[in-house]
């Protein structure tokens, strides 16, 4: 009953139970160092108040052993802080190879979700129990946090940059979401939900009405943005074939190799003179401000889904026109 | 009995009719405004930090009360965000830092060392009209429109898209820092040149210790903190990208600088809070000061570590792995040194003989506050739990206890240790006593509950929160008030103890001091002779006259 009043957000991730077990650790070893000061304290002010007189007297001595004693000795505990503290953070920000990407976008003042499966969600994320989440963040204005307190786990979204954190729920339940750096007016307005979910009930929440993969809307973006007059198949094209690129080393034309990921990708569409690839030249136009980070996100899924003679060609997709259309009595009749 | 000690030195000497002293040394407004007297000017700091201080309550009196309920009582959410701003900057900026070495380090230093002023008089006047002109421009700002980034103004939101006058509060911000600045320079100066005959270092009080370690940190960090800030004005003003990624900046560059000054100077404000401790306890214990030669490094090993732990405040906001594994090893090095503290200041007490006089209860406050808040330090510098409870109400009961619990109370033992130097007047024993212990209980109930709020997960500055959080806000609201009660008490009973009060005498405290050797209130020139200094800071008698009355 008492647990409860104090503690009452659970532990439902894997990371909450480590997060937990070091707080118990912190609480029991700095609780006794604490107590131990207080007694003290209390004892000394009411041993030695003015009045009543000790048997003995000495001269205040330097007891040297005592001071170096106890300027050593907290080492001890705080190595074993800082090692299991050390642990569960990077436990906590190393995702198992396995995990899923979840892409997560903030603004002013809302979470907005895409799963590689296709749903898309805002201020709710659907998440499979039992099975590990990786979430890379980005924001599209200022600086906010994603804060599940229920997972014990915490990662701010910055602009212009992806960070990552991942979680494997262990409970299923609703749980908060919050933005915990602070972002403006609404900024306690920018909170929501995660809704942890059974594995065969998570798939079929996934398939319910959804409108095809991330990389799918990823090929639109593609075809939309013309990324296909140059990153073609086509012998003469001007820039890299993008097929299984993802994951890779890229060598650049300064004589830097980048890994091709997430944020690797992101720059090239948006800056690509920046890191332009071995053996290419300097002839993409930047997509400053041309493209939203949710059409990047897809077009990176899609660019991740590319397998070997996986590119369109472009006949396929635009076919050019082959006669003037013909123009409809009705269509006229319209325009009158 | 304490109310002896205070009556008799008016009975052994009787009070002269006439007393020069450096109040009444010559009269009117320019004589004031125009002083090269330190003693004068710490009385000229005093009053506006006051104010300052008041402001700052008001502001946060107003956001506990709209915290009450889950949806907020009172206040839109941009009032709210404006608030707990103005709470911050002038917190900090206009009280917290500049409030002990300004008001009781530019009061006692030279009494302290021996000295008749500071090294440069004028320049500590200059320091007082840059700290009014900065506090009066960022005020202003405040009241006029009012600014809503929190006090850290963190980039791109502070550069970028709010719209109120954050780049003239800035101003204000810097302006007020390079007073500190000043004051700095000043202190060590004055520490290196001005001691009195036979004052070496190692008999320096630790109070002189503790400011001079500050004014180090207020000479290395001011100017990063300036360069932060006026990059921030740079970028708003002119469109020059630093911080903003749109244009081509990098946010956490801000919060890189930003908190290298900012780091060191939570230790601005403690370091001097310790050496009043250190000063007090020794005195009410009639004990030497334990440690003396630890205490006094301690100070410059906080000083030194707390210029590299600043991306502590950064763990979860996208540093590498590595940096945070570096930073967290650094931040636990800082707790040693403080740990030290601790330790000496408790073992000073052994084999005392101890009194209870406000300024001892403050000063005992503080040791369990500072130690509380303290330990809550390690759970933050551990990666582990930080990623937890970054950004919640746990950091914000973890700095309060440190800042509030720590730095306000061991100012308010260091005002009312030194009160009857600084006016030649005593105060209300009761009264001060009863302080003391409504500010340590309000405390505890207003910070308290906000440790449980922050592990359950309540962000900072929220407007409104989550219904499960109402209870324990609750509680931190009405401690608040009991604490605001605490505060209002020392602004009755000490106006009143100047007209009311009874002659303090020179040595109230019976302190080993030499700011306890000349009268109460101290002559213009401090010493009528200069003094020779023959032994340490904390020569109290020890065996049975420790005992006497």
């Amino acid at each position: 009953m008492l647990a409860e009043l104090i503690f009452w957000t659970p532990g439902a991730s894997t990371t909450a139970q480590q997060v937990d077990w070091l707080l118990l650790f912190l609480v029991l070893v700095c609780g006794s160092v604490g107590l131990l000061v207080a007694v003290l304290l209390f004892y000394f002010c009411i041993r030695y108040r003015r009045g009543r007189v000790p048997k003995e007297l000495p001269p205040t001595k330097k007891p040297l052993l005592l001071e170096w004693g106890w300027t050593l000795a907290p080492l001890g505990p705080f190595a074993v802080m800082y090692v299991w503290g050390a642990h569960v953070y990077l436990t906590a920000y190393t995702p198992p190879p396995d995990a899923t990407p979840t892409y997560v976008v903030a603004k002013q003042w809302m979470w907005k979700f895409q799963h590689p499966e296709g749903q898309r969600e805002i201020n709710t994320l659907h998440v499979p129990v039992g099975q590990p989440v990786k979430l890379l963040i980005i924001s599209e204005d200022v600086i906010h946090s994603f804060f599940v307190p229920a997972f014990r786990i915490h990662m701010d979204a910055l602009p212009g940059r992806y960070t990552s954190v991942w979680f494997q729920a262990t409970q299923e339940g609703t749980y908060h979401l919050f933005c915990s750096q602070y972002c403006g007016t609404d900024h306690a307005g920018m909170t929501g939900q995660v809704i942890a979910m059974k594995p065969a009930d998570y798939q079929k929440w996934l398939n319910f009405e959804s409108d095809g993969s991330l990389a799918l809307r990823g090929r639109q973006v593609f075809l939309k943005y013309r990324c296909l007059s140059c990153h073609s198949t086509n012998a003469h094209a001007r820039a890299p074939v993008l097929e299984g690129l993802f994951g890779k080393s890229v060598p650049l034309k300064d004589g830097r190799v980048v890994k091709a990921d997430d944020g690797y990708i992101r720059r090239s569409i948006l800056k690509p003179s920046d890191q332009i690839v071995a053996g290419f030249d300097d002839v993409m136009p930047p997509f400053e401000g041309q493209i939203t980070e949710e059409e990047i996100i897809a077009a990176s899924a899609y660019i991740q889904s590319l397998e070997p003679g996986g590119t369109p060609s472009r006949v396929e997709d635009y076919p050019p026109p082959t006669k003037t259309p013909a123009i409809k009595s009705e269509d006229i009749d319209h325009a009158k | 009995m304490p109310s002896e000690v205070l009556v008799k030195p008016i009975l052994r000497r009787r009070p002269p009719q006439v007393e020069h002293n450096y109040l009444n040394a010559s009269r009117g407004m320019a004589s004031w405004l125009l002083t090269k007297d330190h003693k004068r000017i710490a009385i000229l700091y005093l009053i506006p930090i006051t104010a300052m201080f008041f402001i700052g309550a008001l502001y946060m009196a107003l956001v506990r009360i709209h915290l009450m309920t889950p949806t907020g009582l009172l206040l839109s959410p941009d009032a709210y965000n404006k608030s707990f701003t103005a709470h911050g900057v002038i917190m900090v900026f206009f009280f917290l830092v500049p409030v002990v070495p300004a008001v009781l380090g530019n009061f006692c230093l030279p009494l302290m060392i021996g000295a008749k002023d500071l090294a440069f008089p004028r320049l500590n006047l200059l320091s007082w009209y840059l700290y009014m002109f900065g506090a009066i421009w960022a005020m202003t700002a405040i009241l006029a429109g009012g600014v809503d980034t929190g006090w850290t103004f963190y980039t791109p939101y502070s550069s970028q898209s709010s719209h109120y006058n954050v780049a003239l509060t800035m101003v204000g911000v810097v302006i007020a820092g390079f007073s500190s600045l000043a004051t700095g320079l000043n202190f060590i100066a004055t520490i290196h040149w001005l001691r009195a005959p036979g004052m070496s270092w190692f008999r320096l009080p630790m109070f002189v210790w503790t400011l001079y370690a500050t004014s180090f940190i207020f000479l290395l960090a001011v100017p990063v903190l300036a360069i932060a800030l006026i990059l921030v004005i740079v970028e708003r003003v002119f469109g020059i990208g630093i911080y903003d990624p749109a244009l081509g900046g990098d946010p956490l560059l801000f919060q890189h600088l930003f908190w290298f000054y900012s780091h060191p100077a939570v230790y601005i404000m403690i370091l001097p809070g310790m050496g009043i401790v250190s000063e007090v306890i020794p005195c009410f214990a009639r004990r030497e000061l334990f440690g003396y030669k630890f205490v006094a490094f301690a100070s410059f090993g906080i000083a030194w570590l707390s210029f590299f732990v600043w991306a502590h405040h950064m763990f979860v906001a996208g540093i590498s792995a590595y940096s945070a594994l570096v930073f967290s090893a650094l931040s636990f090095m800082v707790a040693i040194p403080s740990a030290i503290k601790v330790f000496n200041w408790t073992a000073t007490l052994y084999k005392g003989s101890i009194t209870f006089e406000a300024p001892m209860l403050f000063c005992l406050g503080f040791v369990a506050l500072f130690t509380f808040g303290g330990m809550t330090g390690l759970f933050l510098a551990t990666l582990g739990v930080d990623m937890h409870v970054h950004d919640t109400y746990f950091v914000v009961a973890h700095f309060h206890f440190i800042m509030v619990g720590g730095m306000v109370i061991a100012y308010m033992g260091g005002l009312h240790y030194w009160w009857p130097k600084m006016t030649g007047r005593m105060y209300s024993q009761w009264w001060s006593k009863l302080a003391a212990l409504i500010i340590f209980i309000g405390f505890f109930l207003t910070f308290l509950p906000q440790f449980v709020l922050g592990y359950n997960g309540m962000p900072r500055r929220y407007h409104h929160y989550a219904p499960e959080f109402q209870a324990w806000n609750v509680l931190s609201t009405a401690g608040s008030s009991i604490l605001g009660v605490g505060y209002l008490l020392p602004l009755f009973y000490l106006p009143y103890s100047l007209r009311h009060g009874p002659r303090a005498g020179s040595n109230p405290w019976r302190a080993t001091g030499l700011e306890w050797q000349t009268p109460s209130p101290p002559p213009r020139d401090n010493f009528e002779v200069t003094p020779i200094v023959v032994r340490g800071p904390y020569q109290y008698p020890q065996g049975k006259a420790q005992h006497e009355p």
